[in-house]
C-alpha cells in the first residue's frame, strides 16, 4: 500500500517543481506550433487571394475604339422600308472593316490589312447590327459607335505588354529616304539611352555564351581524358575526330564572345535591333518609323504609317517611344501599337466597366467571353443537386437515425455511406455517364444529368451531418414527445427534426458548396462542351462554373487569363456566400435545452 | 385543499386500476426486475423508493411502455390496466401513452412555445376539434398545473424561457392535457429547489382527485408526504408495498427497516 502522505510530500519537492516546469514548456512549444501553423495558412490564403484578385483585376474594365460610322442607306436599307430581315443581312463585318481601313488608308499589303482588322474584335459587328436594328430611322445617317477592341489591343492599353515610354529628344533631326528604309540623324546623342540598353543586352547575350562555352570545354577535357584509355587505332580515331569538332566549336563560341565584349564596349557603334530586342518607335506628326538599327545619333528604320519627305525636324516635332517588352514576345506588332496609339490620341479609345463579363455568354474571343451562361448552368444544376440530395439524404438519416434496428445491415449500410464520402468525385461522373446517360438515356451535357450526379456525390455528406445532427438531439426531447403519446413519426418530425434542422442544413449548405466546386464528374457527363446559349431549363445544354474556369484555363489566349481569375473570384464569392449562410443558419436557428 | 384529500382510511376500499403481477424485466442479459407484483389504485398517490439502481424508474416505465423504445429491453409478466393486458398486441403503445402520462426527472419541455406545448398533446390525439376548445384545455391544464397565473401572459413564449420550478409544471400541465387516467412521476423534484419541490408536491396531492399517480423518489420524506401507498425496491427486487404510514413506522422486511432509518441507498 501506497503511504498517501508520503505521496503528498511529493509536491513541495524539487522533482515536482521541475516536472511541472517541463508541463508548462510542452504548453508553450504546442501554443507556438498552433500559431505558426495559423499564420502559415494565412499566408498562404492571402497569397491565394492576392494572386487570383490580383490577376482577377484586369476585367473590371475593358476598351472600346469609338469611330465615326456612316450607315448609308444604300449599302444597309436599299429598300427604305426598314425591314428587320433586310436589315439583319447587310454586312456588317465589311462595313466595319472598311471604315478602320479608312481610318488608316495608307495600308496596303495583305498582312497589314489583316493586323489592321485585328484592331476591333470580331463580334463588334454584330453589336452593330443589334444597335441597327435597334434604330433603323438612323438609317442614312451618321452615328458615332464605340466597337470593341480586340483582346490584344485590350491587353495592350492595359499594359499587359509594357507600357510604352516616352523619350523626349532635345536635337533637330535630319530625314533620309531610301527606297524602303528611312535614316535619320539627330544632331545630339538623343538614341544614347536606348543604345546603352540594347549594349546592356549584349552583355546579357554574352555571359549566356560564356555558360556554354563552359560546358562545350568539359566537353574536350572528357574526350581527352578517353583518349588516354583508348585501346585500339579505330577507337582512338573516333575519340580525336569528337575532340577536333569540340574544339572547333569551342573556338567558335570564343569568337562570338569576344564580338559581344568588344559591341558592348564600343558605345558609339550602332546596333541592329532584332524582334526580341526592345521596339524604338519614332514619331513625327502622324507618321511612324520603327528603328530598325540605331546609333548614339540617329540610325535606320522602316516606315509604319504615311511616306515621308526628306528635310530636317526641329527639337520638338519629333519624339521617339521605348517598348521594352520585345515584338517576339507579344502579340501586338509595332504597326499596331503605332495605330493604337494615334487612336488613342485622337480621342477614340474609351475605357468603360466590363459588364459584359457578367451579361454575356461563353465565347471563343476573349473580349467577348462571359460567365452568364455557366453562372445559369451552375444555378440550374444546384437547384436539380439539391431538390434531390437534400429530402433524400434528410430522410434517409432520419431513418438511419431513429427507425432502423441496429443490426448487421444497417451497420453495413452505415459504413458504405461513410466510405462514399470518400469515393472520388470523377467515379461519380463515370457512374453518371454510364446510368444515367447510358442507361435512361437523359440528354447529356444537361443540368439534369450533372444535378442527378453531384447529388449523388453530396448525399453522404449530408446523410452524415444530418445523422450527427439527428444524434445531438437530447433523448430527453424524444422521451416527452413520446410520453404524451407521439408515435415516432410525429417526434420524428415534429421535435427531432426541428431541432436537428440547423445541423441538417449545415450539412447540405457544406455538400452543395462542395458539389458547386465540383469539375471532374461535370467532365465526364459532358458539361464541358462549349456552348453559348444560356441554358433555359434542366434539359438544355449547359456548362458550370468551375467546368469554364477549367476550359479557360487551358485556351491559349493571353486575355483568358484575368478571365479565369475573375471567374475563380466570382466561384469563391459563392462558396463564401454558402458558407456563410450556413453558418447564418445555424446561428440562427439553433436552440438551447 | 383539505376538502379535496380523500379520506386515508378509505385507501383501501378503492378499486385497483393497474394490476401489475410476475413482472420481469431484462435488459440483455441483465435481470434488472425479479418478478414484482403490485397493485396500484384509483385516487391514490403510490411511492416507489429504494437505493440508486434498485429498478424503481425500470418498472414505472413498464406502465407505458415506455421501455419499448429501448432495443434490448425485454418485459415479460402481466400488466392489466383496467383489467386489460397492456403488454397484449392489440394495444397499441402510442395510445397506452396517452392514457398514462409521464413526467421525467429533469424538466423536458418542447423547444416551443408554452401554449403549444400543452397544445400538442391534445392536438395529435385529436381530444379537440375547436380553436377556443383548445385553449381552453390549455388553460384548465395549466391552471391544475398551478402554473397558469405565472404563465398567462406569456403563452407565446418559449417553454425552455422558465425555470426549472415552472419547467416541470409545465411538463406536468402537458401530460395532464391529454387526460390520462394514471401519472407516472419519474423523480419529479430531484432537479429542483426546496420551493418549487413544495409547490410540486402540493400539486401531486391535487391531483390524486383525478388521477392515480406513481412517483419515483429518492427523497423518503417526499414518499411520506405525498403518497398514500409506498412500494420499497431494492436490487430489483420489491422487497416490501404498503400503506405509507405503516411503511415508513413500523415496515415487515429489515431491509426496508435499515434503508428508511438511512443504514444504506
Amino acid at each position: 500500500m501506497v503511504d498517501m502522505t508520503k505521496v503528498s510530500a511529493h509536491h513541495a519537492s524539487e522533482a515536482s517543481a521541475q516536472r511541472l516546469k517541463k508541463r508548462h514548456a510542452a504548453e508553450v512549444r504546442l501554443k507556438a506550433y498552433g500559431i505558426a501553423a495559423i499564420a502559415t495558412a494565412c499566408i498562404a490564403l492571402a497569397a491565394l487571394v492576392w494572386s487570383v484578385g490580383g490577376k482577377a483585376g484586369g476585367v473590371l474594365f475593358e476598351h472600346y475604339i469609338t469611330l465615326e460610322t456612316p450607315l448609308p442607306a444604300e449599302e444597309f436599307d436599299p429598300n427604305g422600308d426598314g425591314d428587320p430581315e433586310t436589315l439583319r443581312k447587310a454586312d456588317y463585318a465589311g462595313h466595319v472593316k472598311d471604315l478602320v481601313r479608312a481610318t488608316f488608308p495608307n495600308v496596303k499589303d495583305r498582312r497589314t490589312r489583316k493586323q489592321l482588322n485585328d484592331l476591333i474584335s470580331v463580334g463588334a459587328s454584330s453589336e452593330l447590327r443589334e444597335y441597327v436594328m435597334a434604330n433603323p430611322d438612323l438609317v442614312g445617317s451618321d452615328v458615332t459607335f464605340s466597337y470593341v477592341a480586340s483582346d490584344v489591343v485590350d491587353l495592350y492599353l492595359k499594359g499587359s505588354f509594357g507600357t510604352l515610354k516616352s523619350q523626349s529628344p532635345d536635337g533637330s533631326l535630319q530625314i533620309a529616304n531610301d527606297r524602303k528604309t528611312v535614316s535619320v540623324t539627330s544632331d545630339t546623342d538623343d538614341f544614347a539611352p536606348v543604345l546603352a540598353q540594347v549594349k546592356a543586352d549584349l552583355s546579357r547575350s554574352e555571359a549566356r555564351l560564356t555558360r556554354q562555352l563552359a560546358l562545350v570545354n568539359n566537353g574536350v577535357a572528357a574526350f581527352e581524358k578517353r583518349l588516354e584509355t583508348a585501346q585500339t587505332d579505330e577507337e582512338k580515331a573516333a575519340v580525336e575526330a569528337e575532340i577536333t569538332a569540340r574544339i572547333a566549336e569551342r573556338d567558335g563560341l570564343q569568337a562570338q564572345i569576344d564580338e559581344l565584349v568588344r559591341r558592348a564596349g564600343a558605345s558609339d557603334e550602332a546596333e541592329t535591333l532584332k524582334r526580341s530586342d526592345p521596339s524604338v518607335l519614332l514619331r513625327l506628326g502622324d507618321q511612324w518609323i520603327k528603328m530598325t538599327e540605331i546609333g548614339p545619333q540617329g540610325g535606320v528604320g522602316t516606315l509604319l504609317g504615311a511616306p515621308i519627305e526628306d528635310g530636317a525636324v526641329e527639337a520638338g516635332g519629333w519624339s521617339y517611344y521605348l517598348l521594352d517588352t520585345p515584338e517576339a514576345s507579344r502579340k501586338i506588332s509595332d504597326v499596331q501599337v503605332s495605330w493604337v496609339e494615334t487612336l488613342r490620341e485622337a480621342g477614340a479609345v474609351d475605357k468603360k466597366l466590363n459588364w459584359r463579363f457578367l451579361s454575356a455568354s461563353d465565347s471563343r474571343e476573349p473580349e467577348l467571353a462571359g460567365i452568364l451562361g455557366a453562372t445559369v448552368g451552375t444555378f440550374w444544376t444546384m437547384l436539380v443537386t439539391f431538390v434531390l440530395a437534400f429530402p433524400i439524404g434528410m430522410l434517409a438519416a432520419i431513418y438511419l437515425e431513429e427507425f432502423a434496428p441496429k443490426n448487421r445491415l444497417t451497420d453495413l449500410i452505415e459504413v458504405n455511406i461513410n466510405n462514399l464520402a470518400a469515393v472520388p468525385s470523377i467515379i461519380f461522373g463515370l457512374l453518371g455517364l454510364s446510368i444515367v446517360i447510358g442507361f435512361f438515356g437523359v440528354p447529356r451535357s444537361a443540368p439534369l444529368v450533372g444535378g442527378i450526379v453531384l447529388a449523388l456525390m453530396t448525399l453522404p455528406t449530408i446523410i452524415i451531418a444530418s445523422r450527427a445532427s439527428i444524434a445531438a438531439v437530447p433523448p430527453s426531447i424524444r422521451e416527452a414527445a413520446l410520453g404524451v403519446g407521439a408515435s415516432q413519426l410525429q417526434t420524428s418530425f415534429h421535435h427531432v427534426l426541428p431541432a436537428a434542422l440547423p445541423g441538417v442544413l449545415t450539412g447540405t449548405i457544406i455538400g452543395m458548396a462542395r458539389a458547386l466546386g465540383e469539375t471532374a464528374p461535370l467532365i465526364l457527363i459532358g458539361m464541358v462542351a462549349f456552348i453559348v446559349n444560356i441554358p433555359k431549363g434542366i434539359n438544355d445544354s449547359a456548362t458550370a462554373l468551375p467546368v469554364l474556369i477549367f476550359r479557360w484555363a487551358d485556351f491559349p489566349e493571353r486575355a483568358f487569363e484575368a478571365k479565369t481569375a475573375a471567374a475563380i473570384c466570382l466561384l469563391l464569392v459563392f462558396l463564401i456566400f454558402m458558407n456563410a449562410l450556413a453558418v447564418f443558419l445555424r446561428k440562427q436557428f439553433e436552440r438551447r435545452w | 385543499m383539505t376538502n379535496m384529500r380523500v379520506n386515508e382510511a378509505a385507501i383501501d376500499a378503492r378499486d385497483v386500476k393497474v394490476k401489475a403481477s410476475n413482472v420481469d424485466v431484462y435488459y440483455a442479459d441483465n435481470h434488472a426486475i425479479k418478478d414484482v407484483t403490485v397493485d396500484i389504485l384509483n385516487n391514490t398517490v403510490t411511492a416507489f423508493i429504494g437505493p440508486s439502481g434498485c429498478g424503481k424508474s425500470t418498472f414505472l416505465r413498464c406502465l407505458n411502455r415506455m421501455n419499448d423504445t429501448i432495443d434490448i429491453c425485454r418485459v415479460t409478466g402481466q400488466i392489466l390496466m383496467d383489467g386489460e393486458d397492456i403488454y397484449d398486441k392489440a394495444i397499441d403503445p402510442v395510445q397506452l401513452r396517452a392514457r398514462v402520462g409521464m413526467v421525467f426527472q429533469k424538466p423536458n419541455p418542447f423547444p416551443k412555445s408554452i401554449y403549444d406545448n400543452i397544445a400538442y398533446g391534445p392536438r395529435i390525439h385529436g381530444l379537440v376539434s375547436t380553436k377556443p376548445d383548445l385553449d381552453a384545455v390549455v388553460e384548465k391544464s395549466l391552471r391544475r398545473a398551478a402554473i397558469w397565473d405565472e404563465v398567462k401572459d406569456r403563452l407565446d413564449q418559449p417553454g425552455t424561457g422558465l425555470s426549472g420550478g415552472q419547467q416541470q409544471r409545465l411538463c406536468i400541465a402537458r401530460a395532464i392535457a391529454t387526460a390520462p387516467e394514471v401519472l407516472l412521476m419519474d423523480e419529479p423534484c430531484s432537479a429542483l429547489d426546496p420551493i418549487a419541490t413544495a409547490q410540486i408536491e402540493e400539486l401531486i396531492d391535487e391531483l390524486r382527485s383525478n388521477y392515480s399517480v406513481v412517483i419515483v423518489t429518492h427523497s423518503m420524506q417526499q414518499a411520506a408526504r405525498v403518497s398514500q401507498k409506498t412500494a420499497f425496491f431494492h436490487l430489483g427486487v420489491m422487497v416490501e408495498y404498503g400503506d405509507t404510514t405503516h411503511i415508513f413506522t413500523n415496515p415487515d422486511d429489515k431491509r426496508t427497516q435499515d434503508y428508511i432509518t438511512g443504514r444504506f441507498g
